[in-house]
Protein backbone atom coordinates (compact mmCIF):
# COMPACT_ATOMS: atom_id res chain seq x y z
CA UNK A 1 0.00 0.00 0.00
CA UNK A 2 2.81 2.24 1.07
CA UNK A 3 4.79 1.56 -2.42
CA UNK A 4 1.39 2.37 -4.09
CA UNK A 5 0.73 5.74 -1.95
CA UNK A 6 4.07 6.92 -2.70
CA UNK A 7 4.03 6.29 -6.40
CA UNK A 8 1.04 8.41 -6.56
CA UNK A 9 2.33 11.24 -4.79
CA UNK A 10 5.67 10.42 -7.29
CA UNK A 11 2.71 10.58 -10.29
CA UNK A 12 1.07 13.65 -9.38
CA UNK A 13 4.28 15.84 -8.74
CA UNK A 14 5.26 14.71 -12.43
CA UNK A 15 0.98 15.62 -13.62
CA UNK A 16 2.07 19.26 -11.75
CA UNK A 17 5.43 19.69 -14.27
CA UNK A 18 3.07 18.48 -17.14
CA UNK A 19 0.52 20.95 -16.26
CA UNK A 20 2.88 24.28 -16.13
CA UNK A 21 4.30 22.51 -19.46
CA UNK A 22 1.39 21.73 -21.22
CA UNK A 23 -0.94 25.37 -19.73
CA UNK A 24 0.36 27.77 -21.76
CA UNK A 25 0.55 25.67 -24.99
CA UNK A 26 -3.41 25.21 -24.55
CA UNK A 27 -3.56 29.08 -23.80
CA UNK A 28 -1.84 29.83 -26.92
CA UNK A 29 -4.04 27.77 -29.18
CA UNK A 30 -7.31 28.08 -27.86
CA UNK A 31 -6.69 32.05 -28.38
CA UNK A 32 -4.29 31.97 -31.10
CA UNK A 33 -4.57 28.98 -33.08
CA UNK A 34 -1.10 28.33 -33.21
CA UNK A 35 0.73 24.80 -32.76
CA UNK A 36 4.41 26.39 -30.88
CA UNK A 37 6.41 23.67 -31.23
CA UNK A 38 8.82 26.15 -29.93
CA UNK A 39 7.62 25.47 -26.85
CA UNK A 40 10.15 23.02 -25.93
CA UNK A 41 12.52 25.85 -26.55
CA UNK A 42 10.68 27.82 -23.64
CA UNK A 43 11.21 25.20 -21.04
CA UNK A 44 14.84 24.40 -22.00
CA UNK A 45 16.22 28.52 -22.54
CA UNK A 46 14.33 28.63 -18.68
CA UNK A 47 16.44 25.80 -17.40
CA UNK A 48 19.35 27.47 -18.70
CA UNK A 49 18.87 31.02 -17.89
CA UNK A 50 18.28 29.45 -14.04
CA UNK A 51 21.58 27.76 -14.25
CA UNK A 52 23.35 30.82 -15.52
CA UNK A 53 22.43 32.79 -12.67
CA UNK A 54 22.55 30.51 -10.08
CA UNK A 55 26.10 29.67 -11.16
CA UNK A 56 27.17 33.05 -11.44
CA UNK A 57 25.87 34.24 -7.96
CA UNK A 58 28.04 34.29 -5.44
CA UNK A 59 27.51 31.02 -3.27
CA UNK A 60 28.62 32.93 -0.31
CA UNK A 61 24.28 33.66 -0.49
CA UNK A 62 23.67 29.98 0.13
CA UNK A 63 22.41 27.32 -2.09
CA UNK A 64 18.39 28.23 -0.82
CA UNK A 65 18.86 31.84 -1.42
CA UNK A 66 20.27 30.92 -4.85
CA UNK A 67 17.80 28.29 -5.78
CA UNK A 68 14.84 30.30 -5.19
CA UNK A 69 16.56 33.10 -7.74
CA UNK A 70 16.75 30.09 -9.98
CA UNK A 71 13.72 29.42 -9.72
CA UNK A 72 12.05 33.55 -10.49
CA UNK A 73 15.38 33.41 -13.35
CA UNK A 74 13.67 30.30 -15.14
CA UNK A 75 10.44 32.06 -14.98
CA UNK A 76 11.73 35.71 -16.24
CA UNK A 77 13.56 33.38 -18.93
CA UNK A 78 10.96 31.28 -20.15
CA UNK A 79 8.52 34.58 -20.19
CA UNK A 80 11.44 36.82 -22.21
CA UNK A 81 11.72 34.31 -24.69
CA UNK A 82 8.06 33.73 -25.18
CA UNK A 83 7.41 37.34 -25.54
CA UNK A 84 10.14 37.78 -28.37
CA UNK A 85 9.03 35.26 -30.25
CA UNK A 86 5.67 35.95 -30.67
CA UNK A 87 6.60 39.77 -31.33
CA UNK A 88 9.38 39.15 -33.57
CA UNK A 89 8.68 35.65 -35.63
CA UNK A 90 4.83 34.76 -34.57
CA UNK A 91 3.29 37.97 -35.52
CA UNK A 92 4.08 38.45 -38.89
CA UNK A 93 2.58 34.84 -39.61
CA UNK A 94 -0.50 35.91 -38.23
CA UNK A 95 -3.48 33.76 -40.59
CA UNK A 96 -0.68 31.41 -41.64
CA UNK A 97 -1.01 28.47 -39.83
CA UNK A 98 1.60 26.20 -42.02
CA UNK A 99 4.38 28.93 -41.84
CA UNK A 100 3.79 29.64 -38.21
CA UNK A 101 4.29 25.59 -37.57
CA UNK A 102 7.57 25.73 -39.95
CA UNK A 103 8.74 28.49 -38.07
CA UNK A 104 8.71 27.93 -34.76
CA UNK A 105 10.05 24.15 -35.28
CA UNK A 106 12.58 25.61 -37.66
CA UNK A 107 13.46 28.06 -34.15
CA UNK A 108 13.24 25.34 -31.67
CA UNK A 109 15.90 23.43 -33.99
CA UNK A 110 18.35 26.54 -34.88
CA UNK A 111 18.36 27.65 -30.54
CA UNK A 112 18.70 23.95 -29.31
CA UNK A 113 21.75 23.88 -32.16
CA UNK A 114 23.23 27.24 -30.52
CA UNK A 115 23.18 25.56 -26.94
CA UNK A 116 24.76 22.60 -28.20
CA UNK A 117 27.33 24.79 -29.71
CA UNK A 118 27.83 26.93 -26.78
CA UNK A 119 27.47 24.35 -23.93
CA UNK A 120 28.17 21.09 -25.65
CA UNK A 121 26.45 18.35 -25.05
CA UNK A 122 26.83 17.24 -21.98
CA UNK A 123 24.38 17.86 -19.37
CA UNK A 124 25.03 21.44 -16.81
CA UNK A 125 24.22 20.63 -13.11
CA UNK A 126 21.88 22.77 -11.49
CA UNK A 127 22.96 24.09 -8.10
CA UNK A 128 20.19 23.78 -5.46
CA UNK A 129 20.03 23.00 -1.57
CA UNK A 130 20.22 20.01 0.39
CA UNK A 131 17.16 19.49 1.46
CA UNK A 132 15.82 19.68 -2.05
CA UNK A 133 17.40 15.98 -2.90
CA UNK A 134 16.40 14.78 0.52
CA UNK A 135 12.74 13.30 1.20
CA UNK A 136 10.81 14.11 4.12
CA UNK A 137 9.02 11.31 6.17
CA UNK A 138 4.70 11.35 6.06
CA UNK A 139 2.68 8.83 7.77
CA UNK A 140 5.17 6.45 7.31
CA UNK A 141 6.14 7.05 3.34
CA UNK A 142 9.52 8.90 2.35
CA UNK A 143 8.68 11.20 -0.39
CA UNK A 144 10.92 13.38 -1.94
CA UNK A 145 11.49 17.12 -1.01
CA UNK A 146 11.40 18.06 -4.87
CA UNK A 147 8.19 16.26 -5.61
CA UNK A 148 6.57 18.45 -2.76
CA UNK A 149 7.95 21.59 -4.46
CA UNK A 150 6.83 20.46 -8.15
CA UNK A 151 3.29 19.74 -6.30
CA UNK A 152 3.39 23.17 -4.78
CA UNK A 153 4.52 25.21 -7.75
CA UNK A 154 1.72 23.08 -10.03
CA UNK A 155 -0.74 24.34 -7.63
CA UNK A 156 0.15 27.59 -7.16
CA UNK A 157 0.11 28.06 -10.64
CA UNK A 158 -3.32 26.51 -11.22
CA UNK A 159 -4.93 28.87 -8.52
CA UNK A 160 -3.04 31.84 -9.77
CA UNK A 161 -4.01 31.30 -13.43
CA UNK A 162 -8.07 30.34 -12.28
CA UNK A 163 -7.93 34.00 -10.49
CA UNK A 164 -6.27 35.61 -13.36
CA UNK A 165 -8.46 34.25 -16.16
CA UNK A 166 -11.89 34.70 -13.63
CA UNK A 167 -10.94 37.69 -11.72
CA UNK A 168 -8.97 40.46 -14.05
CA UNK A 169 -10.19 42.37 -17.21
CA UNK A 170 -7.08 40.98 -19.34
CA UNK A 171 -8.23 37.03 -18.04
CA UNK A 172 -12.08 37.60 -18.92
CA UNK A 173 -10.42 39.17 -22.56
CA UNK A 174 -8.51 36.06 -22.77
CA UNK A 175 -11.24 33.55 -22.19
CA UNK A 176 -13.45 35.77 -24.59
CA UNK A 177 -10.79 35.89 -27.49
CA UNK A 178 -10.32 31.67 -26.60
CA UNK A 179 -14.16 31.59 -27.74
CA UNK A 180 -14.45 34.55 -30.84
CA UNK A 181 -11.42 36.68 -31.66
CA UNK A 182 -13.59 38.63 -34.25
CA UNK A 183 -15.74 39.45 -31.61
CA UNK A 184 -13.24 40.60 -29.06
CA UNK A 185 -11.90 43.13 -31.70
CA UNK A 186 -15.02 44.27 -32.37
CA UNK A 187 -15.59 45.24 -28.80
CA UNK A 188 -12.61 47.75 -29.61
CA UNK A 189 -9.47 45.73 -27.74
CA UNK A 190 -6.48 45.09 -29.07
CA UNK A 191 -6.30 41.11 -29.32
CA UNK A 192 -2.45 41.44 -30.30
CA UNK A 193 -1.94 42.59 -26.52
CA UNK A 194 -3.18 39.66 -25.44
CA UNK A 195 -1.81 37.34 -27.94
CA UNK A 196 1.72 38.64 -26.07
CA UNK A 197 0.40 38.41 -22.88
CA UNK A 198 -0.73 34.74 -23.57
CA UNK A 199 2.63 33.95 -24.68
CA UNK A 200 4.22 35.75 -22.02
CA UNK A 201 2.45 33.42 -19.69
CA UNK A 202 2.59 30.46 -21.54
CA UNK A 203 6.64 31.06 -21.63
CA UNK A 204 6.76 31.60 -18.10
CA UNK A 205 5.25 28.37 -16.94
CA UNK A 206 7.36 26.60 -19.63
CA UNK A 207 10.40 27.93 -18.12
CA UNK A 208 9.56 26.86 -14.55
CA UNK A 209 8.49 23.30 -16.23
CA UNK A 210 12.13 23.54 -17.74
CA UNK A 211 14.09 23.88 -14.45
CA UNK A 212 11.71 21.59 -11.84
CA UNK A 213 11.87 18.86 -14.65
CA UNK A 214 15.28 19.03 -14.46
CA UNK A 215 15.22 19.13 -10.41
CA UNK A 216 12.89 16.24 -9.88
CA UNK A 217 13.36 13.72 -12.87
CA UNK A 218 16.80 14.31 -13.98
CA UNK A 219 19.25 14.53 -11.65
CA UNK A 220 19.51 18.78 -11.62
CA UNK A 221 20.62 18.32 -14.95
CA UNK A 222 19.72 20.42 -17.64
CA UNK A 223 20.25 19.37 -21.23
CA UNK A 224 19.50 21.31 -24.63
CA UNK A 225 16.47 18.68 -25.78
CA UNK A 226 15.14 17.79 -22.27
CA UNK A 227 12.48 21.10 -23.81
CA UNK A 228 11.54 18.83 -26.79
CA UNK A 229 11.25 15.74 -24.38
CA UNK A 230 9.10 17.80 -22.07
CA UNK A 231 7.11 18.88 -25.01
CA UNK A 232 5.82 16.24 -26.50
CA UNK A 233 3.98 15.20 -23.07
CA UNK A 234 2.40 18.61 -23.33
CA UNK A 235 0.91 18.05 -26.21
CA UNK A 236 -0.15 14.65 -25.13
CA UNK A 237 -1.78 16.53 -22.32
CA UNK A 238 -3.14 19.51 -24.25
CA UNK A 239 -4.70 17.26 -26.42
CA UNK A 240 -6.45 14.71 -23.54
CA UNK A 241 -7.70 17.76 -22.13
CA UNK A 242 -9.11 19.76 -24.74
CA UNK A 243 -7.07 22.49 -26.76
CA UNK A 244 -8.07 25.74 -24.50
CA UNK A 245 -8.75 24.73 -21.71
CA UNK A 246 -6.95 25.37 -18.36
CA UNK A 247 -8.81 23.10 -15.94
CA UNK A 248 -8.55 20.15 -18.98
CA UNK A 249 -5.07 20.62 -18.83
CA UNK A 250 -4.18 20.09 -15.20
CA UNK A 251 -6.96 17.25 -15.25
CA UNK A 252 -5.06 15.45 -18.07
CA UNK A 253 -1.85 16.32 -16.66
CA UNK A 254 -2.61 14.49 -13.25
CA UNK A 255 -4.11 11.45 -14.79
CA UNK A 256 -1.01 11.47 -17.51
CA UNK A 257 1.62 11.26 -14.63
CA UNK A 258 -0.67 8.85 -12.99
CA UNK A 259 -0.70 6.37 -15.64
CA UNK A 260 2.61 7.28 -16.87
CA UNK A 261 4.03 6.68 -12.76
CA UNK A 262 1.86 3.11 -12.52
CA UNK A 263 3.37 1.48 -15.61
CA UNK A 264 6.48 1.92 -15.17
CA UNK A 265 6.69 0.96 -11.72
CA UNK A 266 4.13 -2.00 -12.55
CA UNK A 267 4.85 -3.20 -15.97
CA UNK A 268 8.53 -1.52 -16.44
CA UNK A 269 10.36 -4.32 -14.84
CA UNK A 270 9.39 -6.85 -17.31
CA UNK A 271 11.63 -8.10 -20.01
CA UNK A 272 11.15 -5.73 -23.31
CA UNK A 273 8.99 -3.38 -21.48
CA UNK A 274 11.09 -0.21 -20.46
CA UNK A 275 9.48 2.13 -22.36
CA UNK A 276 5.87 1.05 -21.04
CA UNK A 277 5.08 4.13 -19.43
CA UNK A 278 5.72 6.48 -22.65
CA UNK A 279 3.39 3.49 -24.73
CA UNK A 280 0.42 3.61 -22.18
CA UNK A 281 0.50 7.26 -22.27
CA UNK A 282 0.36 7.36 -25.88
CA UNK A 283 -2.54 4.64 -25.03
CA UNK A 284 -4.83 6.54 -23.33
CA UNK A 285 -4.60 10.06 -25.78
CA UNK A 286 -5.84 6.89 -28.30
CA UNK A 287 -8.43 6.40 -26.25
CA UNK A 288 -9.49 9.39 -25.17
CA UNK A 289 -9.45 10.61 -28.57
CA UNK A 290 -12.21 8.05 -29.92
CA UNK A 291 -14.11 8.87 -27.04
CA UNK A 292 -14.01 12.67 -26.90
CA UNK A 293 -12.34 13.69 -29.93
CA UNK A 294 -12.45 17.06 -28.62
CA UNK A 295 -10.64 15.60 -25.39
CA UNK A 296 -12.01 16.08 -21.55
CA UNK A 297 -13.00 19.41 -21.53
CA UNK A 298 -13.73 20.47 -24.99
CA UNK A 299 -12.71 24.06 -25.92
CA UNK A 300 -13.83 25.86 -22.72
CA UNK A 301 -11.68 27.81 -20.00
CA UNK B 1 -19.70 65.91 -41.27
CA UNK B 2 -22.40 64.88 -42.52
CA UNK B 3 -22.08 61.01 -43.53
CA UNK B 4 -22.01 58.82 -40.62
CA UNK B 5 -20.10 56.14 -42.65
CA UNK B 6 -18.74 56.63 -46.21
CA UNK B 7 -17.83 53.53 -48.24
CA UNK B 8 -16.79 54.11 -51.83
CA UNK B 9 -16.22 51.41 -54.36
CA UNK B 10 -15.68 48.68 -52.02
CA UNK B 11 -14.49 45.53 -53.19
CA UNK B 12 -14.26 42.13 -50.80
CA UNK B 13 -12.79 38.75 -52.13
CA UNK B 14 -13.39 35.41 -49.79
CA UNK B 15 -12.00 32.46 -50.64
CA UNK B 16 -11.85 33.52 -54.35
CA UNK B 17 -15.34 34.46 -54.48
CA UNK B 18 -15.96 38.35 -55.03
CA UNK B 19 -18.70 39.19 -52.20
CA UNK B 20 -18.76 42.51 -53.03
CA UNK B 21 -18.02 44.13 -56.14
CA UNK B 22 -17.43 47.76 -55.59
CA UNK B 23 -20.06 48.97 -53.32
CA UNK B 24 -20.37 52.60 -52.56
CA UNK B 25 -22.85 53.26 -49.57
CA UNK B 26 -23.65 57.04 -47.45
CA UNK B 27 -25.08 56.70 -44.32
CA UNK B 28 -26.07 60.08 -43.08
CA UNK B 29 -25.97 61.19 -39.72
CA UNK B 30 -29.19 60.21 -37.75
CA UNK B 31 -31.73 57.62 -38.19
CA UNK B 32 -31.76 54.43 -39.00
CA UNK B 33 -30.24 53.68 -42.51
CA UNK B 34 -31.46 49.66 -43.65
CA UNK B 35 -28.95 47.35 -45.50
CA UNK B 36 -31.45 45.43 -47.72
CA UNK B 37 -31.50 42.85 -49.89
CA UNK B 38 -31.55 38.45 -50.32
CA UNK B 39 -29.41 36.03 -48.86
CA UNK B 40 -26.06 35.94 -49.84
CA UNK B 41 -25.65 39.31 -51.69
CA UNK B 42 -23.32 40.63 -49.01
CA UNK B 43 -25.03 42.80 -46.06
CA UNK B 44 -22.88 41.10 -43.58
CA UNK B 45 -20.08 41.20 -45.32
CA UNK B 46 -20.23 44.73 -45.87
CA UNK B 47 -20.69 45.60 -42.53
CA UNK B 48 -17.64 43.40 -41.49
CA UNK B 49 -15.19 45.11 -44.23
CA UNK B 50 -16.69 48.60 -42.69
CA UNK B 51 -15.19 47.17 -39.39
CA UNK B 52 -11.89 45.80 -40.46
CA UNK B 53 -12.98 41.72 -39.56
CA UNK B 54 -12.67 41.14 -43.47
CA UNK B 55 -9.54 42.40 -45.59
CA UNK B 56 -11.22 44.58 -48.19
CA UNK B 57 -9.91 47.51 -51.16
CA UNK B 58 -11.85 50.97 -51.44
CA UNK B 59 -12.47 54.06 -49.42
CA UNK B 60 -14.09 53.88 -46.35
CA UNK B 61 -14.39 56.48 -43.97
CA UNK B 62 -16.43 56.07 -40.36
CA UNK B 63 -17.23 59.19 -38.19
CA UNK B 64 -15.55 61.60 -40.36
CA UNK B 65 -12.01 59.59 -40.37
CA UNK B 66 -10.71 57.59 -43.33
CA UNK B 67 -10.22 54.10 -41.65
CA UNK B 68 -8.52 52.44 -44.61
CA UNK B 69 -6.17 49.52 -43.23
CA UNK B 70 -7.02 50.57 -39.89
CA UNK B 71 -7.34 47.40 -37.00
CA UNK B 72 -10.96 46.39 -35.76
CA UNK B 73 -10.12 47.78 -32.50
CA UNK B 74 -9.31 51.23 -33.08
CA UNK B 75 -12.50 51.77 -35.96
CA UNK B 76 -14.49 50.50 -33.41
CA UNK B 77 -13.08 53.17 -30.60
CA UNK B 78 -13.87 56.41 -33.45
CA UNK B 79 -17.14 55.15 -32.24
CA UNK B 80 -18.89 52.26 -33.39
CA UNK B 81 -21.37 49.41 -31.66
CA UNK B 82 -21.69 46.12 -33.21
CA UNK B 83 -24.38 43.58 -33.14
CA UNK B 84 -23.61 40.68 -35.19
CA UNK B 85 -25.79 38.49 -36.62
CA UNK B 86 -25.47 35.41 -34.93
CA UNK B 87 -25.32 37.28 -31.36
CA UNK B 88 -21.70 36.88 -31.03
CA UNK B 89 -22.49 36.87 -27.34
CA UNK B 90 -19.59 35.04 -25.37
CA UNK B 91 -21.29 31.68 -24.01
CA UNK B 92 -18.64 30.66 -21.39
CA UNK B 93 -19.25 34.06 -19.63
CA UNK B 94 -21.35 35.92 -17.77
CA UNK B 95 -23.40 38.53 -18.43
CA UNK B 96 -21.65 41.12 -16.55
CA UNK B 97 -18.33 39.89 -17.63
CA UNK B 98 -20.14 40.29 -21.58
CA UNK B 99 -20.73 43.89 -20.71
CA UNK B 100 -17.60 44.79 -19.00
CA UNK B 101 -15.67 43.38 -21.60
CA UNK B 102 -17.81 46.01 -23.75
CA UNK B 103 -16.27 48.75 -21.58
CA UNK B 104 -14.43 51.30 -23.54
CA UNK B 105 -15.60 54.76 -21.51
CA UNK B 106 -14.68 55.31 -18.02
CA UNK B 107 -18.59 55.62 -17.12
CA UNK B 108 -20.34 53.19 -18.43
CA UNK B 109 -23.92 53.48 -19.39
CA UNK B 110 -25.06 51.00 -17.46
CA UNK B 111 -28.21 52.61 -15.87
CA UNK B 112 -29.45 53.70 -19.90
CA UNK B 113 -28.77 49.72 -20.93
CA UNK B 114 -30.69 48.63 -17.62
CA UNK B 115 -33.66 51.32 -18.75
CA UNK B 116 -34.03 49.29 -21.74
CA UNK B 117 -33.44 45.78 -20.54
CA UNK B 118 -34.28 45.49 -17.02
CA UNK B 119 -34.22 41.51 -16.98
CA UNK B 120 -29.73 41.71 -17.82
CA UNK B 121 -29.89 43.44 -14.48
CA UNK B 122 -31.28 39.83 -13.03
CA UNK B 123 -29.15 37.88 -14.76
CA UNK B 124 -25.69 39.46 -14.62
CA UNK B 125 -24.18 36.22 -12.82
CA UNK B 126 -25.88 33.91 -15.19
CA UNK B 127 -23.67 32.85 -17.96
CA UNK B 128 -24.59 34.39 -21.38
CA UNK B 129 -24.47 30.72 -23.16
CA UNK B 130 -27.50 29.74 -21.10
CA UNK B 131 -29.48 32.62 -21.79
CA UNK B 132 -32.80 32.37 -24.70
CA UNK B 133 -32.12 33.55 -27.83
CA UNK B 134 -33.90 36.61 -26.93
CA UNK B 135 -32.01 37.10 -24.05
CA UNK B 136 -28.66 36.81 -26.04
CA UNK B 137 -29.55 39.23 -28.21
CA UNK B 138 -30.39 41.76 -25.31
CA UNK B 139 -26.51 40.97 -24.32
CA UNK B 140 -25.24 41.73 -27.76
CA UNK B 141 -27.30 44.76 -27.96
CA UNK B 142 -26.63 46.08 -24.66
CA UNK B 143 -23.11 45.54 -25.32
CA UNK B 144 -22.78 48.55 -28.74
CA UNK B 145 -25.24 50.67 -26.23
CA UNK B 146 -23.07 50.58 -23.61
CA UNK B 147 -20.39 53.58 -24.70
CA UNK B 148 -22.87 55.62 -26.14
CA UNK B 149 -21.34 55.18 -29.30
CA UNK B 150 -22.93 57.84 -32.31
CA UNK B 151 -23.01 54.71 -34.77
CA UNK B 152 -24.12 51.30 -34.58
CA UNK B 153 -23.86 48.78 -36.86
CA UNK B 154 -26.88 45.96 -36.43
CA UNK B 155 -27.01 42.94 -38.13
CA UNK B 156 -30.46 41.23 -38.77
CA UNK B 157 -31.33 41.26 -34.82
CA UNK B 158 -34.49 39.76 -35.99
CA UNK B 159 -33.29 36.50 -36.72
CA UNK B 160 -34.32 33.33 -34.77
CA UNK B 161 -36.46 35.40 -32.64
CA UNK B 162 -40.04 34.54 -31.33
CA UNK B 163 -42.59 37.25 -33.39
CA UNK B 164 -43.65 38.64 -29.85
CA UNK B 165 -39.84 39.30 -29.24
CA UNK B 166 -39.32 40.81 -32.64
CA UNK B 167 -41.54 43.56 -31.28
CA UNK B 168 -40.35 44.14 -28.45
CA UNK B 169 -37.00 44.41 -30.29
CA UNK B 170 -38.21 46.72 -32.88
CA UNK B 171 -39.23 49.22 -29.93
CA UNK B 172 -36.17 49.14 -28.73
CA UNK B 173 -34.57 49.99 -31.49
CA UNK B 174 -36.89 52.87 -32.26
CA UNK B 175 -35.80 54.01 -29.01
CA UNK B 176 -31.81 53.19 -29.48
CA UNK B 177 -32.23 54.95 -32.80
CA UNK B 178 -33.19 58.12 -31.53
CA UNK B 179 -29.64 58.28 -29.48
CA UNK B 180 -27.57 56.83 -32.24
CA UNK B 181 -26.95 56.50 -35.89
CA UNK B 182 -28.04 52.86 -36.97
CA UNK B 183 -26.93 51.16 -40.03
CA UNK B 184 -29.22 48.03 -40.06
CA UNK B 185 -29.25 44.86 -41.85
CA UNK B 186 -32.88 43.10 -41.67
CA UNK B 187 -34.61 40.83 -43.26
CA UNK B 188 -38.17 41.44 -41.29
CA UNK B 189 -39.93 44.21 -43.83
CA UNK B 190 -42.08 45.26 -41.25
CA UNK B 191 -39.45 46.26 -38.89
CA UNK B 192 -37.96 47.56 -41.34
CA UNK B 193 -40.72 49.73 -42.74
CA UNK B 194 -41.42 50.78 -38.88
CA UNK B 195 -37.80 52.23 -38.27
CA UNK B 196 -35.89 53.02 -41.35
CA UNK B 197 -35.86 56.46 -42.98
CA UNK B 198 -33.72 55.35 -45.69
CA UNK B 199 -32.85 52.10 -47.69
CA UNK B 200 -30.04 50.89 -49.56
CA UNK B 201 -30.29 47.58 -51.60
CA UNK B 202 -27.72 45.48 -52.93
CA UNK B 203 -27.46 42.04 -54.99
CA UNK B 204 -24.74 40.38 -56.08
CA UNK B 205 -22.73 42.03 -53.96
CA UNK B 206 -23.22 45.50 -55.83
CA UNK B 207 -26.06 48.58 -54.64
CA UNK B 208 -28.62 47.87 -57.21
CA UNK B 209 -30.73 50.89 -55.35
CA UNK B 210 -30.52 53.59 -52.48
CA UNK B 211 -33.60 55.66 -52.05
CA UNK B 212 -36.48 56.47 -49.26
CA UNK B 213 -37.61 53.66 -47.02
CA UNK B 214 -41.21 54.68 -48.09
CA UNK B 215 -40.19 53.36 -51.40
CA UNK B 216 -40.30 49.80 -49.64
CA UNK B 217 -44.42 50.75 -49.88
CA UNK B 218 -44.06 49.98 -53.83
CA UNK B 219 -44.84 46.19 -54.19
CA UNK B 220 -42.56 46.22 -57.50
CA UNK B 221 -39.83 47.30 -56.06
CA UNK B 222 -40.26 44.57 -53.25
CA UNK B 223 -40.43 41.93 -55.47
CA UNK B 224 -38.24 43.58 -58.21
CA UNK B 225 -35.02 44.07 -55.60
CA UNK B 226 -36.01 41.92 -52.50
CA UNK B 227 -37.68 38.92 -53.91
CA UNK B 228 -40.70 39.14 -51.73
CA UNK B 229 -44.35 39.75 -52.93
CA UNK B 230 -47.17 40.62 -51.27
CA UNK B 231 -46.00 42.63 -48.46
CA UNK B 232 -47.00 45.11 -46.14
Amino acid sequence: MNVFLALTFSGVALGAIYFLAASGLSLIYGLMDILNFAHGLFMTLGAYVAWDVATHLPASWGAPLLFVIALVASVLGGALAAGLTEVVIIRPLYGRPIGQILVTIGLDLAVVGLLLGGFGSNSLSVPVPLWLIEASHVGGLSLPNSDFVALIAGVVVLVSLELFLRRTRYGITIRAGVENRDMVSALGINVGRAFTLVFVIGGAMAGLAGLLYAVVFSGDLISPTQGDSLLIFAFIVVVIGGLGSIRGSAVAALVVGLVQDYANFYLGSHPGMAEIGNLSVVLLLALVLEWRPRGLFGSTL
Amino acid sequence: MTSAVSITDLHVTIAGSHVLQGVSIEVPVGGVTALLGRNGVGKTTTLRALLGLVPSTGAISVLGTDVRGWPTHRIVRLGVGYVPEDRDVFAGLTVAENLRLAERIDEPRYDDVYAIFPELRERTRQRAGTLSGGQQQMVSIARALLNGWPLLLVDEPSKGLAPRLVSELADTLERVATLATVLLVEQNLAVVRRLAQRIVVLDHGEVVHAGDAVELEDPELARRFLGVTGVR
